[in-house]
């Protein structure tokens, strides 16, 4: 019911930015699709030449159709789709947590100027620290379980997450706080109506980076890792000699990373932009 | 409504010492008048107008007001976020007032701004003097008694300036707020105001005042408006000359 409410929302948000220049942004992305379907297709080609040309065995250089077939496979028989399933769970729940704790910290370090002096450059300094360089820690703590990759995916998203928020905050035009105050604005309702919309674009921007380091952070913990996922089923192509596996897998990685950072982000970000005008 | 600035002063602080940008200021002003500040830059005209709405305080001196005020700046500053009308009806929905009267009010406005067929639009939408208007609508749908105008024009084409001076003299005879102007035109100052105080170099004072009494609506090309503004010209022009010697100064 609530989630019914939601949808309706979101399409009726979706439906007033759309009704400007829809149809030319139509003809835009049909020709972009276009665009990119051939060049998928001219990589499978060039793919399938250098196989045809035998320089490599093929349990170590398979062949498009052969990745394909593993692909189709796997996903009718369940592998993929749970190793899919488990994968979201985890990152869903850990960017969740990163999303809403790195948030209140960038506003906290943004605002109070202690927090700016001292933990800010420390942040800046873990977050140059990869991910995975958690993982020992996480095991020590939490042992052998999901708490620990996700306390690892947590520790690759929230900081960068922080940084881009606090980024955000500091460089708001003074003079729309000005305005806002002018008008009535203070105390909540300054962070309600201008301080949170104003950052609205430079947040998405982050939101969909955090994202990749998410996404980053769970496939090499989910590599090193003995537990379920797609990380996992990547490592057991490895384990089995089963390339054609190996490179199905690195392929659903590819497309959902794609999907999140082009179709759901990417959207937001510029759809937020046209509204804004910041589209060039 | 009531205004009275009595003896203020304003100095900026900072580690080679203290920068005085305003001192002893005296101003009253009259339910329904227009009164435009005019001096050379840095002079501390919008220091003053930061000061009578709160955003700076006084060094010394204290401002009595009595009734809402409201601020445009020499930006637009309108939220980019927001279409035109939700911009306009951003303090009465702060103020929770209720949804038809919002609508009722922001419609009034926008015919009185003539920008009714863009109250769907965002901002960036619109040229840079339909953003202008906006913001005066923004501001007047508070229905403020005190009008702070900063330099409001300073960065619109002089065409779009020549169109926005008549609005808003109808606008100031139609609602009667009193209306404090700064701005370093001399020649818009005495086509719009009912006063023009001429400031001198820093630290601001205010040098001299000139009433100006011709009929309305008046035009930048009056011959009135340009008698007066030369004679305003002159008594300003001692007061740049002072800038630039500090100037000059300064760098050696």
């Amino acid at each position: 019911m609530k989630l019914k409410k939601l949808l309706e929302k979101w399409n009726n948000i979706t439906n007033s930015l759309n009704i400007l220049n829809s149809q030319l942004i139509m003809k835009r992305r049909i020709n972009k699709a276009v665009k990119i379907l051939a060049i998928i297709f001219l990589i499978f080609f060039l793919w399938w030449l250098i196989y045809s040309l035998n320089f490599w065995p093929g349990w170590l250089f398979p062949s498009p159709q052969t990745v394909i077939k593993t692909l189709f496979k796997g996903f009718l028989n369940g592998t993929y789709i749970w190793g899919i399933l488990i994968s979201m769970r985890r990152i869903f729940i850990g960017f969740g947590i990163s999303l809403l704790f790195g948030t209140a910290l960038g506003f906290l370090v943004a605002k109070i100027k202690l927090l700016r002096q001292t933990i800010d450059p420390l942040i800046l300094g873990l977050q140059t620290l990869p991910s995975i360089c958690w993982l020992p820690l996480a095991l020590l703590w939490f042992g052998l379980n999901e708490k620990a990759i996700i306390f690892v995916v947590v520790m690759g998203t929230i900081l960068s997450i922080t940084i881009s928020v606090k980024g955000a905050v500091t460089s708001i035009q003074p003079s729309l706080i000005n305005a806002g105050k002018i008008l009535g604005a203070r105390g909540v309702n300054l962070y309600r109506y201008i301080i949170l919309p104003a950052i609205l674009p430079s947040y998405i921007t982050g939101v969909k980076q955090g994202w990749s380091f998410a996404w980053r952070s769970l496939m090499s913990g989910e590599m090193l890792f003995i537990t379920a996922g797609l990380g996992q089923l990547l490592m057991f192509g490895r384990e089995l000699n089963d390339m054609a596996q190996v490179m199905a897998v690195m392929m659903v990685i590819v497309i959902i990373g794609v999907i999140f950072d082009q179709f759901i982000f990417g959207n937001i970000e510029s759809r937020l932009n046209y509204k804004w005008g910041l589209l060039k | 409504m009531k205004l009275q600035i009595r003896n203020i002063s304003k100095k900026y602080y900072n580690p080679s010492g203290h920068i005085e940008a305003l001192s002893s200021i005296n101003l009253e002003a009259v339910q329904g008048e227009f009164i435009c500040l005019v001096g050379p830059s840095g002079c501390g005209k919008s220091t003053l107008l930061n000061l009578i709405a709160g955003l700076e305080k006084p060094t010394s001196g204290n401002i009595v007001i009595d009734g809402k005020f409201g601020f445009m700046f020499q930006e637009p500053t309108l939220f980019p976020w927001l279409k035109v009308k939700d911009n306009m009806a951003f303090g009465l929905k702060i103020a929770k007032k209720d949804k038809k009267e919002i609508k009722e009010t922001v419609d009034y406005f926008l015919k009185l701004v003539h920008l009714k067929p863009f109250k769907e639009a965002y901002p960036h939408e619109l040229s840079g003097g339909m953003k202008q208007r906006v913001a005066l609508a923004r501001t007047l749908v508070l229905e403020p008694d005190i009008l702070l105008m900063d330099e409001p024009f300073a960065a619109l084409d002089a065409q779009t300036r020549e169109i926005l001076y008549n609005e808003l003299q109808e606008i100031w005879q139609l609602t009667k707020k009193t209306i404090i102007f700064v701005t370093h035109n001399v020649r818009e100052a005495v086509c719009l105001g009912d006063r023009v105080l001429v400031f001198t170099a820093r630290p601001g004072k205010i040098k001299k005042e000139f009433k100006i009494t011709f009929p309305r609506p008046r035009e930048l090309g009056d011959l009135e408006v340009i008698k007066v503004s030369n004679e305003i010209k002159m008594e300003l022009k001692d007061e740049i000359e002072k800038v630039i010697r500090e100037m000059e100064q300064y760098n050696k």
